[in-house]
């Protein structure tokens, strides 16, 4: 998984690439905190475009960063879900919770 | 059921071994005419119960081993999935979705294996390891356990 995190006002953009499970949740969980941390961003987009794979612990991980971001009066997206992938999402009820948009531009649009 | 291709697999119960493991499977499996999307559905239920044997059976200690038994017959994958961990003290509760001994994780592991796979079965007692079988028809179109959206 290669992971790339960009802060756009107060929404930290996260793209991840490749699989999202156990073998990578430890330091996608991790990257993700230190960015938080940092306290800069209100808001969340993940853009899922060059996501090819995910299961429960991948969505362990964005379901961890959900309750953090919203804890604190934040939005979560998520765009450009890939077909398999959006597969398993739908079966979490992850979309139930997370606003899905098709792009990027379109969810920092609607963040505003 | 005739076996027409038969593997076993054994590896350590280390993270990065859940993406050899459902590779290997989906690799085995596509000697049958699966589509992708069924070969993505094996991936996602070999990745849950080998994730659950590594977090959940053995505590995620490294230097364990994860079995995997495969066979093919003429038209479906046959799994086994094992591990020698602590066992499942309720296995009820633990197939009930959003059950999960782990904050960080969604409970859902069993619901994807059940969801995306056929013949669904654990076996499981404290101390003793816990087993899951699961199969899949070329051509199955099977009923979701839970509608998701």
């Amino acid at each position: 998984m290669l992971l790339d995190v960009e802060i756009k006002k107060d929404t930290l953009v996260v793209r991840p690439s490749g699989e999202l499970d156990l073998g990578v949740a430890d330091r996608f969980r991790r990257t993700l905190d230190e960015t938080l941390d940092r306290g800069q961003a209100r808001n969340l987009v993940f853009n899922m475009a060059k996501v090819s794979f995910v299961d429960s612990s991948g969505l362990g991980v964005l379901l961890g960063r959900y309750k953090r971001i919203s804890k604190n009066g934040g939005k979560v997206f998520i765009v450009s879900l890939q077909p398999q992938v959006r597969k398993v999402f739908d079966l979490s009820g992850l979309l139930r919770i997370m606003s899905e948009y098709r792009s990027e531009n379109e969810a920092l649009e609607k963040i505003g | 059921m005739q076996f027409i291709n038969h593997m076993k697999l054994e590896f350590l119960s280390i993270p990065a071994n859940v993406a050899f493991a459902r590779v290997t499977v989906a690799a085995f499996a596509s000697q049958l005419d699966f589509t992708l999307a069924d070969l993505e559905e094996i991936k996602v239920a070999v990745s849950e119960a080998v994730g659950n044997s590594i977090v959940h059976g053995y505590g995620k200690a490294p230097d364990c081993f994860v079995r995997i038994y495969a066979n093919l017959t003429q038209d479906a994958l046959e799994i086994r999935i094992e591990d020698e961990g602590k066992g499942i003290e309720d296995i009820k509760m633990a197939l009930q979705p959003a059950f999960s001994t782990d904050a960080e994780r969604l409970g859902l592991g069993f619901v994807f294996m059940q969801s995306f796979m056929e013949n669904f079965r654990v076996e499981s007692a404290p101390g003793r390891g816990t087993k899951v079988m699961m199969s899949k028809s070329v051509g199955a179109r099977i009923t979701r356990a839970s509608s998701g959206q």
